[in-house]
């Protein structure tokens, strides 16, 4: 970065755009997140609306999977992460001493980006979910849970004669795919998505980001993504963020044809990535 | 930039030292060759010198005797009770028998030396058959006895009896004539040895078994896996899941660790202060050993184990716990599943190593000597590696078969356990 960039990056306080829209699903509010003394994210405030789809986009370590993570509090697991903000889902605190994480993570669903089937049949994988939390009263429900999943998820053509098969005998699109179809079983209200399609070859990507276009219908779904054309492809909003603060956020549109702050620009047009 | 004669000067000191490099190759795979040959040669000199001393053990020398079951001569009615049977001289029937058989055979030392050539135990087989089948007293029975063990070491080495000079025994002139009487009538036999299975240690070593010690071990060892096993693979799961990363924690891995490097007659010394003096738990039982051993496994099997957890990709983890998965579900629905094969490993591991413990044993007082087959894990009972050493320490020939023969079982017993954990292994490892 020139130092005439690194002077607008210092010098940025507020982020450009419309952090927030109206009736959220999930909304955070000046989240800092530190690991050990160092700071990851920089006071970012964002806005999650229902049914769309959100892109997460920026160069690598601005701590976009940071924060994706943090709204599901899987950083809970690593134990030098401190988070500090107000984060809520339908307006209840995600960080509260009366939320469970395990039960906000029913209700946020994540993808990561290397697909990471258990060791178990494509049946067993689904059913995982709905199993644990006692979704389904039957076996029959659970069928039909999984077959549903499984549909909704674009897979169940390919496997419907072999349930039985181990997960990961799958062709990596199809693993990528039994992962999203294992996070909807559960029927989260919102979907995580860490760099889903990095892992995958052009056609299984395109598959499944017409999967995300579908799945915005039911669900509110965030997805960070280092290609900023797939960002242009399937998100309404588009988030931009840079060494941890949240840089620019507006529709999709405006962000890549009309960016307002000029760290956006530069990154749109490629000065650095 | 180099020109062009550089160029080839480099090439011929680079083909040069292609040459040197590819010989030290050689020597290396050579070298490995030789280290591989070496260790397979130790083994089967091992393996077939243990063989070749050991077989003989499995089979024994039978004579056979036509018993006359005389009820004058047994001192007993004509309907005898069990009290009775067990105090009727069966002993003086077979001796009897022997006198009818050789009647030039007299003089107290002769008559002696005669009735050596068969064993000690012959009475109790007499007893068994007249017991289970009341109606033989009056009748002439014909039974196979064992023959005395320094008999039957000179037949099974198949020495010719025609020969007594160029035989090694303890026995007389005498008595190989007589034996070469017997065997001219095809009085005697080579025979599978099942007394070897069915009995417990004795004196005499052509009644010796090791049934006993096999019962002892089966039983000490059975103590020991389910001791060991859950209290170890549950301190791995949680040193490695959920235990906080500190300064105790840190304590305790070190602590573990050295444990594993105790040598293990501090484990018996453990069990004989704490267990037998403190606690007053049977001196030479199979739950005291047991006890003692499961101590010694612990620390193997919890290091390898939390090895096994530790090589469970994290993604799996992060996957189950995205799904809103406890983090006990996590563990045991996901994590120790895929971790069991190594812990299995472990698991054999310690128990092989368990298995051919003697100090721990020793202190503990399990070096008895043990006759009755042990029924229960508080009777008293040896191991089968105490009963090698024992058993070595016996002068009488016979005894020297017996041991390689016991080490043969210890083996089998071995390969048996560690057949098991290949299975189960398997069978954990096709999920994947």
């Amino acid at each position: 970065m020139s130092t005439y960039a690194q002077e607008a990056f210092d010098n940025l306080t507020e982020t450009v755009g419309q952090a927030q829209v109206d009736n959220p699903k999930m909304r955070t509010e000046n989240v800092d997140v530190f690991y050990g003394d160092k700071q990851a994210i920089h006071n970012v405030s964002l806005d999650i609306g229902n049914n769309e789809v959100i892109a997460m986009i920026g160069p690598s370590g601005c701590g976009k999977s940071t924060f994706l993570r943090c709204l599901n509090r899987m950083n809970d697991t690593i134990p030098s992460c401190e988070v500090t903000g107000k984060m809520t889902l339908d307006g209840e605190d995600l960080y509260g001493a009366d939320l469970d994480p395990v039960l906000l993570r029913a209700r946020v669903g994540m993808v990561f980006q290397k697909p990471n089937p258990f060791a178990k049949s494509i049946y067993d994988n689904v059913a995982y979910g709905p199993r644990i939390h006692g979704l389904s009263a039957n076996r029959a429900e659970l069928d039909d849970i999984v077959v549903d999943s499984l549909k909704k998820a674009g897979l169940f053509e390919e496997v419907k004669d072999r349930l039985d098969a181990p997960g990961t005998s799958l062709s990596g699109g199809q693993q990528q795919r039994l992962c999203i179809a294992r996070s909807i079983a559960v029927s989260p209200e919102v979907i995580l998505m860490d760099e889903p399609c990095s892992a995958l070859d052009p056609i299984a990507t395109a598959r499944i980001e017409e999967l995300i276009d579908e799945l915005r219908q039911n669900f509110a779904i965030a997805i960070v993504t280092h290609s900023m054309q797939q960002a242009a492809r399937v998100s309404q909003r588009t988030a931009y963020f840079h060494l941890g603060k949240l840089v620019e956020v507006s529709d999709t549109n405006t962000v890549f044809t009309n960016p307002q702050h000029e760290l956006t620009e530069n990154y749109i047009t490629g000065r650095f990535g | 930039m180099s020109n062009p004669t550089d160029r080839t000067e480099t090439t011929a000191l680079v083909r040069q030292s292609l040459q040197k490099r590819y010989a030290a190759e050689k020597r290396f795979r050579a070298y490995g060759i030789i280290a591989i040959l070496a260790s397979l040669g130790f083994l089967v000199i091992l393996l077939a010198s243990i063989i070749a001393k050991g077989t003989p053990a499995f089979t024994q020398t039978f004579v056979k005797l036509d018993v006359q079951l005389d009820a004058e001569t047994l001192g007993i009615s004509d309907s005898p009770s069990v009290d009775e049977l067990r105090g009727a001289n069966f002993n003086g029937v077979i001796r009897q028998t022997l006198r009818d058989q050789f009647p030039d055979v007299d003089g107290r030392k002769e008559k002696r030396d005669l009735y050596q050539l068969i064993s000690t135990g012959a009475e109790y087989r007499l007893f068994d058959r007249v017991e289970a089948d009341r109606s033989l007293i009056g009748t002439t029975l014909s039974l196979w006895v064992p023959a005395d063990d320094e008999l039957g070491a000179v037949i099974k080495n198949g020495d010719d009896l025609t020969r007594p000079d160029d035989i090694v025994t303890r026995m007389s002139d005498a008595q190989i004539g007589w034996a070469k009487q017997l065997q001219d009538k095809g009085q005697l036999e080579v025979r599978f040895n099942s007394t070897f299975f069915e009995n417990g240690d004795s004196r005499e070593p052509e009644l010796a078994g090791i049934r006993a010690a096999l019962a002892g071990s089966a039983f000490t060892l059975l103590i020991t896996f389910c001791l060991s096993f859950p209290v170890a693979v549950a301190a791995a799961i949680y040193l490695e899941e959920f235990a906080p990363v500190n300064r105790w924690t840190d304590i305790v891995e070190v602590n573990i660790n050295n444990l594993a490097a105790v040598p293990s007659i501090v484990y018996g010394l453990l069990g004989l202060a704490v267990f037998i003096n403190f606690m007053h738990l049977p001196r030479s039982a199979p739950i005291v050993g047991g006890i003692v051993l499961s101590l010694m496994t612990l620390p193997t099997i919890i290091i390898s184990s939390r090895a096994a957890l530790k090589a469970v990709p994290p993604s799996i983890r992060e996957a189950a716990r995205g799904l809103g998965a406890s983090d006990l579900q996590v563990v045991t629905h996901h994590v120790l599943p895929l971790a069991m094969p190594g812990i299995l490993t472990g698991t054999i591991i310690g128990l092989a190593q368990a298995l051919g413990e003697t100090a721990p044993l020793l202190m503990i007082g399990m070096v008895a000597f043990i006759v009755d087959i042990p029924q229960t894990v508080t009777d008293a009972a040896t191991v089968l590696p105490v009963q090698v050493y024992l058993w070595a320490d016996s002068p009488e020939r016979a005894f020297v078969e017996k041991t390689s023969a016991a080490i043969m079982v210890l083996l089998a017993f071995l390969v048996a356990m560690n057949a098991v954990a290949v299975l189960l292994r398997k069978h954990f490892e096709r999920r994947w």
